[in-house]
C-alpha cells in the first residue's frame, strides 16, 4: 500500500469519521430489515416454488455474495501470481 | 445497380479522412458533428436493402436496414458521439482516424446484408481499433495489442472460411438466421464467438482493454463485442448451446473480478459478465428474450462506457488506477464520483436505472421458458455484478481508505461526457418506452411492478450487506498488486514453454539425425572420390594404343568365335 496521509490543514469530511460511516452502515441494516418484511404485503407473480420463500431474493443475495467472495478469495490461492509475472519473458 | 443509399457507417469512416487536415476547434467540432449526421442519415433512411452489388456471380446487399440493424447503429452513433467529447484532449489524429474508422466499420458491419460485407466491415475494426491499445505507448500495450490484432484478424479469417463452406452448401452469401447445422455455419458461429469473448475464446478482452488509451477504452468498450451480439442474434438466435455458453460467461468472470486489482481491468471481466446476460437471451431466443438482449445491448454501452469513462478519468488525474493505491477520490473529484455511481446502479440495475428495465426481460424470458438452472445462475450473476462492479469500482476508486492523493477534478470534456451518459442511464430507467419502441419485436411487458421492484431491491441491498460485512469483518481479500492467471496464461506461458520443451526434446535428436546425414554425405564424397578422383580407377588416362590393342583383341575373340560355329 502506498497510502498517504491527508495534507495537513485539510478539513475532515463527514465519512472520515467512524461514527458516521456506522451511521450508514445501520442504515443499510435498516432498509435491508425494511425489505424483508416487505414481503408480507404483496403478492409475488412466482414463476418457481423457491420465489415464494419468504425473503428469498434477499437470502439468496446474501448467501450468494458471501460464496462468490470467498470463493474468489480462494481462487487467489492458486491463481495469484506477482505483478509483473507475464513482464519478462514473452 | 447501385441506389444511392450507402452505408451509414461510411459517414464516419470517409468523414475520418479529412480529420489531419483540421485544427483545435474545427476538428473538434466536426468530429462531433460526423456522429450526429450519421444518425441522422440513419433515420432519415426507410427499412430496406440497399446498395447491392455483383460480385463473383453472387449479389452483395451491402446495407440492410431493419429494426435489429437499425437499433444497434443507433446506439453505436450514441456511443461514438460520447467517446469523442471524452477524449478530446488526446489531440492525436492517429487515434482519432482510427477511432472513428473503428466506430464506422462497427456500423457498416451492423447493416451488412450478405456475409462478405460482414467480413470486410469485421476486419476493418479489428485492424483500426488496435491503434487505440498501441498509442498509450507503453511496451505492454505494444504486446497486448499484438495478441488482441492477432485474435481478431484470426476471428475475421475463420468467419471468412465459414462464409465460403456456407456458400459451397447453400448456394447463398445472405446474412440471414443460420444455425450450428454445417461445418461452415459452426466455423461462423466460432469467428462471432470469439469476438464476443464465449468462455475460453475471452481472454483478448481483460488482456487488451485495460491496456489501452484513457479514452482508447471508452471507444473499445463500445463497439466490437456489441457487434459479435449483433450477428449471434441476426444469425444464431434460439440456438440453445447460447443459453449455457451465456450463463457461463455471466458467472465465471465475476470471480476474477472480485480479486482483480486493476479497476479498468475489473470492467473489462464485469463487461464479460454483462455479454452474458445478452448472449443467454439469444439462445432463449423468444421473442421477449431478443428483444431483452438487444434493450440490455443499448443500456449496458451506456453504463459500461460511462464506468470506463470514470475509471479513465481518475487514470488520467492520478496517474493510476490500481485498486491497491486509489481511495478517497471522492475528496477532489465529487462529480466522477457521482457519474461513477450512476454507472454503477444501471450495471447493478436498481430501479430507476437503465440496467433494471433491459435484464429485467432477459431474466423474466428465462423463468418463463422454465430454465431454472440458468435463472438462478443470472440472479447469481446479478447479485455478483452489484458487488464487483456497482461496490467496488466505487469503493476502492473514491471511498475506502483515503489514499491521500489529491488531484483536480476531471476535464471538462470528460465531464460533460459522462454528464449526458449519465443522464441517458437515468432517463432510460426512468422513461423506457423510447427504447422498446425502437427493440425488434412489440413489447408487452411492465417492468416497475411492485414484485419487481421489491424483489430486485432485496437482492441489492443484500448483496450490498453481504459486502459490507465481510468488509467489517476482515473477511473481505485486499486489493493487491498481482496478476491473476487466466485462461491466457496457455498461450503467454504454456504456449511458449511447449515450444521450448518441444525444442529441447527434439534438438538431440535433431542433432543426431543431421550428423548421420551429414557422415553419410561425406561418405558418399569420398567413394566418389576414390573412383573418380586424379588417382581414382575411372580418372585415369588412358592412351590411344591400349584403346587400338583392346579393340583388336576383341576383334580377334570375335573371329575365333565366328569359324567355331
Amino acid at each position: 500500500m502506498t497510502h498517504r496521509p491527508p495534507p495537513k490543514g485539510e478539513k475532515p469530511r463527514w465519512l472520515d469519521r467512524t461514527e458516521n460511516v456506522s451511521k450508514v452502515v445501520w442504515i443499510l441494516v435498516a432498509i435491508c430489515a425494511a425489505l424483508f418484511v416487505a414481503d408480507a404485503f404483496y403478492h409475488k407473480h412466482a414463476h418457481y416454488a423457491v420465489e415464494e420463500w419468504f425473503g428469498f431474493y434477499g437470502i439468496y443475495g446474501f448467501v450468494v455474495c458471501v460464496g462468490l467472495v470467498l470463493g474468489a478469495k480462494w481462487l487467489r490461492t492458486i491463481l495469484m501470481r506477482p505483478e509483473d509475472y507475464y513482464d519478462d519473458d514473452e | 445497380m447501385m441506389s444511392s443509399v450507402v452505408s451509414p457507417g461510411l459517414v464516419l469512416m470517409l468523414g475520418a479522412a479529412a480529420v489531419p487536415f483540421l485544427r483545435g476547434p474545427v476538428r473538434i467540432a466536426y468530429m462531433l458533428l460526423l456522429p450526429v449526421l450519421g444518425l441522422a442519415y440513419l433515420w432519415s433512411v426507410d427499412a430496406g436493402v440497399y446498395g447491392q452489388m455483383a460480385f463473383l456471380g453472387y449479389t452483395l446487399e451491402t446495407v440492410r436496414i431493419d429494426a435489429l440493424s437499425r437499433v444497434f447503429g443507433t446506439i453505436f452513433f450514441m456511443a461514438a458521439f460520447l467517446s469523442v467529447l471524452y477524449a478530446l484532449q488526446d489531440d492525436d489524429p492517429v487515434q482519432q482516424v482510427s477511432a472513428l474508422v473503428y466506430s464506422g466499420s462497427a456500423i457498416g458491419a451492423v447493416f451488412a446484408g450478405d456475409l462478405i460485407t460482414l467480413f470486410v466491415f469485421w476486419e476493418i475494426t479489428a485492424i483500426s481499433s488496435v491503434f487505440l491499445i498501441w498509442a498509450r505507448g507503453t511496451d505492454r500495450a505494444y504486446r497486448a495489442g499484438m495478441r488482441y490484432l492477432i485474435i481478431q484478424v484470426g476471428s475475421g479469417v475463420i468467419l471468412l472460411a465459414g462464409a465460403i463452406l456456407h456458400v459451397a452448401d447453400t448456394g447463398s452469401l445472405a446474412f440471414d438466421h443460420l444455425g450450428v447445422v454445417s461445418p461452415g455455419t459452426t466455423l461462423i458461429f466460432i469467428a462471432f464467438g470469439i469476438k464476443c469473448a464465449f468462455p475460453l475464446l475471452h481472454n483478448w478482452l481483460q488482456d487488451a482493454y485495460p491496456e489501452a488509451t484513457v479514452g482508447g477504452t471508452v471507444w473499445l468498450s463500445a463497439f466490437t463485442t456489441k457487434l459479435a451480439v449483433y450477428s449471434l442474434a441476426r444469425g444464431y438466435a434460439g440456438t440453445e448451446m447460447l443459453i449455457w455458453i451465456g450463463a457461463t460467461m455471466t458467472a465465471f468472470p465475476i470471480f476474477y473480478a472480485v480479486i482483480e486489482n486493476d479497476l479498468r481491468r475489473v470492467l473489462a471481466y464485469s463487461l464479460n459478465n454483462q455479454l452474458g446476460f445478452m448472449v443467454c437471451g439469444i439462445g432463449i431466443g423468444t421473442e421477449m428474450a431478443i428483444n431483452g438482449s438487444v434493450a440490455h445491448a443499448f443500456s449496458h454501452i451506456l453504463y459500461k462506457a460511462l464506468l470506463f469513462m470514470s475509471m479513465g478519468a481518475v487514470l488520467f488525474r492520478a496517474g493510476t488506477i490500481k485498486g491497491s493505491e486509489l481511495g478517497g477520490l471522492y475528496k477532489s473529484m465529487p462529480w466522477t464520483a457521482g457519474f461513477c455511481i450512476v454507472g454503477a446502479a444501471s450495471i447493478s440495475a436498481f430501479p430507476l436505472f437503465s440496467g433494471f428495465i433491459s435484464k429485467a426481460l432477459i431474466i423474466t424470458a428465462a423463468a418463463e421458458e422454465g430454465y431454472v438452472i440458468t435463472w438462478l445462475v443470472l440472479l447469481f450473476a446479478s447479485a455478483g455484478v452489484f458487488h464487483h462492479s456497482g461496490i467496488k469500482i466505487p469503493f476502492f476508486a473514491f471511498f475506502a481508505h483515503d489514499s491521500g492523493i489529491r488531484v483536480r477534478e476531471a476535464p471538462w470534456n470528460m465531464l460533460l461526457a459522462m454528464g449526458i451518459t449519465a443522464f441517458l442511464c437515468i432517463a432510460i430507467g426512468v422513461y423506457p418506452k423510447p427504447l422498446y419502441d425502437i427493440l425488434p419485436f412489440p413489447v408487452d411487458f411492465a417492468p416497475y411492478t411492485t414484485a419487481h421492484v421489491i424483489t430486485q431491491l432485496q437482492l441489492l441491498m443484500f448483496s450490498a450487506l453481504a459486502f459490507t460485512w465481510l468488509q467489517l469483518t476482515g473477511l473481505y481479500p485486499p486489493e493487491l498488486r498481482s496478476t491473476n492467471l487466466d485462461f491466457d496464461v496457455t498461450y503467454r506461458k504454456g504456449l511458449p514453454a511447449l515450444v521450448s520443451a518441444f525444442v529441447a526434446a527434439f534438438a538431440p535428436l535433431d542433432r543426431g539425425f543431421r550428423r548421420s546425414a551429414v557422415a553419410l554425405v561425406r561418405h558418399a564424397i569420398a567413394g566418389v572420390f576414390r573412383h573418380h578422383g586424379p588417382e581414382g580407377v575411372l580418372a585415369r588416362t588412358i592412351h590411344a594404343g591400349n584403346m587400338v590393342m583392346w579393340v583388336v583383341v576383341l576383334l580377334a575373340v570375335y573371329l575365333v568365335l565366328y569359324f567355331l560355329v
